[in-house]
């Protein structure tokens, strides 16, 4: 690609030295979640898979679902939901043009984490109301 | 600032061999997600806590068991290609296309396992109707 202009172009950051602005820790959640909240399907699966095998296995799948460990898990595994599903809407909007200033890039980061958070607290809210 | 990059290196369907499909299938999916992934929370709430005959009896009904046959199916084929990019991003070589077959033969397996166990509940409902 000789014919290519390599002057004027920007440079990557050296990511040692440079503080991530929040739309770039935005962006990478977006990823961490993603592939962390399989840790909520894989645990739900599982208890699926359990209750049609033996009463013994839904016994054991049910009660690490009813532990504190599930909790943790299932509670990390919905707010990664939430934020992932923000997040993707987010690129939904990229893709079609729109928020890709910087100022707005900032904007939508904030709300992305503040609307991830506060969903997940409804959630949580309404499962244990209901 | 000029971002062009020759147009004879991106003829065709590109370097990826595949055009844009992977980037148009998480599109479509994300959007089914956005509306599945409300449901299956839905579903899932309403169903821990259940005793195991609770369970299988909840599961037999037609709208949990095709919210949750839907959400772990297009869920998974979503996580195959978002596993995609990051291996492609991270790995190389041989690395790589170890990434990418267990990412596929995973995800495939939790969608077999998801979907025996819904189909053995809405089986062992109809016996008992």
């Amino acid at each position: 690609m000789a014919d290519v202009n390599r002057g004027n172009r920007p440079l990557s950051p050296h990511l040692q030295v440079y503080r991530l602005p929040i739309a770039a820790i935005t962006s990478i959640m977006t990823r961490i979640t993603g592939h962390a909240l399989v840790a909520g399907i894989l645990l739900i699966v599982w208890w699926l898979a359990a209750a049609v095998t033996s009463p013994g296995a839904f016994a054991c799948a049910d009660w690490v679902m009813r532990s504190w460990i599930g909790f943790i898990v299932m509670t990390g595994a919905m707010w990664s939901l939430w934020y992932h599903l923000l997040a993707g809407v987010r690129h939904l909007f990229y893709d079609a043009g729109y928020g890709m200033e910087i100022e707005s890039a900032r904007k939508s980061s904030t709300a992305i984490i503040a609307g991830s958070v506060i969903l997940a607290v409804i959630t949580l809210i309404l499962f244990f109301a209901l | 600032m000029r971002y062009v990059t020759p147009l004879k290196a991106a003829e065709g369907l590109g370097a990826s061999h595949t055009g844009t499909q992977d980037h148009w299938f998480l599109t479509v999916t994300a959007v089914a997600l956005l509306v599945l992934t409300p449901l299956f929370m839905i579903v899932v709430a309403c169903a821990i806590g259940l005793p195991r005959e609770g369970v299988i009896a909840y599961f037999g009904r037609p709208f949990p068991a095709i919210i949750t046959a839907l959400f772990i199916i297009v869920g998974m084929l979503h996580f195959i290609r978002g596993t995609r990019i990051m291996i492609d991003d991270y790995l190389q070589g041989g690395a790589r296309k170890a990434g990418i077959i267990i990412s596929v033969i995973f995800s495939w397996t939790v969608i077999a396992v998801a979907v025996y166990a819904l189909a053995r509940m809405g089986l062992a409902t109809l016996v008992l109707v």
